[in-house]
Formats: C-alpha cells, sequence, structure tokens
C-alpha cells in the first residue's frame, strides 16, 4: 500500500482520538499537539495494529513522536 | 550557572500534584512511619494503634515463632551479612537451602534467589529475552516486569489487560524465527483480579512462546499447594519460568525464579541482576526457608485467609463500595476512589479510626484510577475483619464516598 492510501485509513483510524478535532498534519505531535495519555496511546496504537496486521513494538513506538512518523512507519511495516 | 538547567525541572508535575495533596491538610499518604509492629496484623503508626490491611502479608509468617527463631540463629552462626555476590563469596549453605526449599515447594528442578523479588523479574527478563527475541506482555504488568523489559534488548509488544485474542494476534504477527517470551501475573496487584492462565497459556505455547508468570500475590494460598494461580488452574507444567517473592507471604525480603529448564544454571553466571549485587543476608534466607516450609502445610490458614477475604468483599459491596473485582479472587480487595482527592480524604479518614490501607493513583493504578487497596491476612481474625468493615463505613459517609 502508497503512502497516501495507508494516510487515508490511519486518518480514519485517528478520529476517534482526537478529541479536540485538530486538523492533523505530518508535523501534529501524539503527546503534544494530540495530549496523547499512555492509555491513548495503547488503545489507538492496538488499532493501527489491527487494521494493518501489523505489530509496533514499544521499542518502535519510542520512535515515532509525529503523525508524519507514524505513517511512513506504517507503510515500512508493511514491507 | 547561568543557562544551567535544573535536572529536576522533569518532576515538577508531581511535585505540584503532592503539595496539592498535602496542602489540602490530609497526612501524607507516602510518608508513614511505623513506630512499633505488633503482630502481622496491628502497629502503632502516628501514636494511633492501627490494623494492617495493606502489608501483602498473606501468611502472617513476619512473627511466626519458628522463623524468627531460625533468623537469629542464622544471625548468630553466620554473621549480620555476606558482603559479596551469589557467585563470589555470598552463597552460604543458607541460599542452598533457601532455593531447595522452593524446589520443594514448587516441585521443580532449579530455583535462583535473588535478593529482591524486583530484581528477579529485572534479571530474569532481560537475560532470557535478548536481542531480536520478542517480549509479549499484559499491558497492566508490574513496573518491575516493565522494568526488566527496558534493561534487555528484546522487542515489547504489550497487549490490553487479560486479553486473550489481543496477545493471539500479536504472537501470530512475530516474524518465523524469533524468540517469544509471554509475561503473565497470577494476581494483578491493582484490583486483585487473576489472569486467565490456562487459556492464555495454551495461546502461547500453540504460537512457540516460552512462558514467564509472575506468582508473587498467589504463593502461599492459591492452588492446591499454594503454588499459584498456574498451579490452580492445573498449567503449572507448562510455565517455564515462575518468578515470586519472599517479601509477602514468606515474610521477608527476597526474590525468586523457579524453572524446569534443563538449562536453567546458566542464568546464574549471565544475569546480571543476579551477579552484580551482594547476597541476602543470612538471617534473611535462614527465616525464608523456615517459612517456605512452613506454608508447605497451611491448609487451614489458607482457608481462614479465603474466608476474610470473602467477607470483607461482601461487606464492603453491601455498604455500597464499588470494588476492583465482582467476586473476590485473592486476598486483595480493591476499592475504586473517584478521584485521588477524594481518595486521599477517604485514606485518611480509615487512618484516623485505626485502619492501614495502600493508597494507589496514577500512573501506578490501570485506567488512571485511584484505589484503596486492601490486603488481607491469614492473621486477621473474623472479628477484625468486623471491626474493618464498621470503619470503612464510617470513613466513607464522613467522607461522601458512600
Amino acid at each position: 500500500m502508497d503512502r497516501a492510501a495507508t494516510a487515508e485509513r490511519i486518518a480514519v483510524l485517528i478520529a476517534p482520538f482526537n478529541k479536540k478535532g485538530i486538523a492533523v498534519t505530518d508535523a501534529t505531535t501524539f503527546s503534544g499537539d494530540l495530549e496523547f495519555d499512555s492509555l491513548t496511546v495503547m488503545d489507538f496504537v492496538a488499532a493501527i495494529e489491527d487494521e494493518f496486521d501489523i505489530i509496533i513494538s514499544m521499542n518502535q513506538q519510542a520512535e515515532i513522536e509525529t503523525y508524519g512518523q507514524l505513517v511512513d512507519a506504517v507503510v515500512r511495516l508493511q514491507g | 550557572m547561568s543557562g544551567a538547567i535544573d535536572l529536576f525541572d522533569k518532576f515538577q508535575p508531581i511535585i505540584d500534584m503532592r503539595a496539592g495533596l498535602l496542602a489540602s491538610g490530609v497526612e501524607d499518604p507516602f510518608g508513614l512511619v511505623m513506630e512499633r509492629v505488633l503482630s502481622p496484623t496491628v502497629a502503632i503508626c502516628n501514636g494511633r494503634e492501627t490494623i494492617l490491611l495493606g502489608t501483602y502479608n498473606y501468611m502472617g509468617m513476619t512473627f511466626d515463632a519458628d522463623v524468627i527463631d531460625a533468623g537469629k540463629q542464622a544471625l548468630d552462626d553466620f554473621g549480620a551479612g555476606t558482603t559479596g555476590s551469589r557467585v563470589l563469596n555470598g552463597t552460604y549453605a543458607g541460599h542452598k537451602a533457601v532455593e531447595q526449599a522452593l524446589k520443594d515447594f514448587y516441585g521443580m528442578d532449579h530455583a535462583m534467589v535473588f535478593s529482591t523479588g524486583y530484581q528477579a523479574n529485572l534479571g530474569i527478563i532481560s537475560t532470557v529475552a535478548g536481542k531480536g527475541d520478542y517480549i509479549v506482555l499484559d499491558i497492566d504488568s508490574h513496573a518491575s516486569i516493565w522494568d526488566g523489559c527496558k534493561l534487555g534488548d528484546a522487542e515489547v509488544v504489550p497487549f490490553k489487560h487479560n486479553d486473550i485474542e489481543a496477545m493471539e494476534k500479536r504472537l501470530k504477527r512475530i516474524p518465523e524465527g524469533a524468540g517469544k517470551l509471554v509475561v503473565l501475573e497470577g494476581v494483578y496487584s491493582m484490583l486483585g483480579d487473576i489472569a486467565p492462565l490456562k487459556e492464555m497459556i495454551a495461546v502461547a505455547k500453540a504460537n512457540g512462546a516460552m512462558v514467564l508468570v509472575d506468582e508473587a500475590h498467589s504463593m502461599g494460598f492459591i492452588g492446591p499447594n499454594g503454588r499459584g494461580v498456574a498451579e490452580d488452574q492445573g498449567v503449572l507444567d507448562q510455565v517455564d519460568f515462575v518468578i515470586g517473592t519472599f517479601s509477602k507471604s514468606v515474610g521477608t525480603v527476597g526474590g525468586f525464579c523457579v524453572s524446569n529448564h534443563p538449562k536453567f544454571e546458566i542464568l546464574r553466571l549471565v544475569c546480571r541482576p543476579y551477579v552484580f549485587t551482594a547476597s541476602l543476608p543470612p538471617s534473611v534466607v535462614a527465616t525464608a526457608a523456615t517459612s517456605i516450609r512452613k506454608l508447605m502445610h497451611a491448609g487451614n490458614k489458607r482457608a481462614h485467609l479465603w474466608e476474610n477475604s470473602r467477607t470483607l468483599h461482601a461487606g464492603l459491596k453491601q455498604r455500597g463500595f464499588q470494588l476492583g473485582t465482582e467476586a473476590p479472587q485473592s486476598a486483595i480487595i480493591s476499592v475504586i476512589m473517584p478521584d485521588l482527592e477524594r481518595g486521599a480524604a477517604m485514606w485518611e479518614a480509615l487512618l484516623r479510626e485505626g485502619l492501614y490501607v495502600n493508597l494507589a493513583r496514577p500512573p501506578a493504578t490501570p485506567a488512571n484510577m485511584t484505589l484503596l487497596r486492601c490486603s488481607l491476612c491469614a492473621e486477621h481474625s473474623a472479628e477484625q475483619v468486623q471491626t474493618i468493615i464498621g470503619m470503612f463505613e464510617r470513613a466513607g459517609k464522613a467522607t461522601g464516598i458512600i
């Protein structure tokens, strides 16, 4: 799946977690802009993992701070 | 000095939270001092005689006469400490004896004793799962399990608490050829709920994973021989590593791992939290060995502990408290508070009544809950349990919780 198609599917998944309804761009940060706490991160990561049938280990999550980095990681993890 | 960053700035949010809590006038829940300890269930705290309901001293072994005698004898015979690592000068006859007691208690081939339960998880998890391996663990795992993951080099994959399907999905996604370690707990200490180990271990094994179960909060009273939740559910033989502690039912301090793995003994040379620390003092291993052997024959105490757990659970539920589990599943009864402020007020009201429980707050708690955790002891009398329920009722009404 290419980056645009992946981003489109992630956009759908992020909507229920985007409580303040902010406009999400590649530069949007999860902890800062979206104010995700650790519980939200877990639920959101689980939703992404199940949608794409991948694993995003905690080690990999530590490298992902922005929405753009997440999309890149999911593209990469799908092989 | 201008421009120097204070490394303590990162702690400001928790400094503020603590200051806010104390400003409301409550006694510091994290600064309690036990001035005298009268028995496994009663101490003098802040000048008041207080019933202890938050000590994890499940079997009341801390004041057992045989246990204390064994400790005194070891102090006389072997001195106050070993001043050395287990792999250098720190293995005494007592360390071998307590490992033998553990092998007998669990019916397993190998036992390795650490200086604390925290170090047992830290050491075994970080050593067994290495680079390229995967650790699949419950999101509500104890801090020592998370820290073991952090110390090691494996990929760490958490799943939703007690969710068999979520665990299975993640196991199936792990790349072909990678080593897998599933980490579970028998009893989860925050809510006092148990894990469906039978189903989870079957899934883990079907997916080629080794299994580690932390039975810290079940040893001594869950299972036909007190070996824990895995024994109770008939799957102890499927567990590769059982982690446990001496600081709960055993009544002293220390941690351990028991296993039937044929190559287990090599861990003594490669496990850094085992090698690079001093071994337990002779008196501690002597008390632990005596206590473990007595726990093998503690059927009556076990039955009384379960009675206490059922009575407290029913009593609190009937008075309108919200509890962590629908029915009592362990010796931990967790009372859910609406928020930290009212939880702290309730905690203090209980202390003034003469009752000590654990106040647990985020981030240590699941779903950011504030909890009053009660851990029962086999030495609590039926009368004490009724007294405790009365204290909860008065404090709950005074603080508007019920």
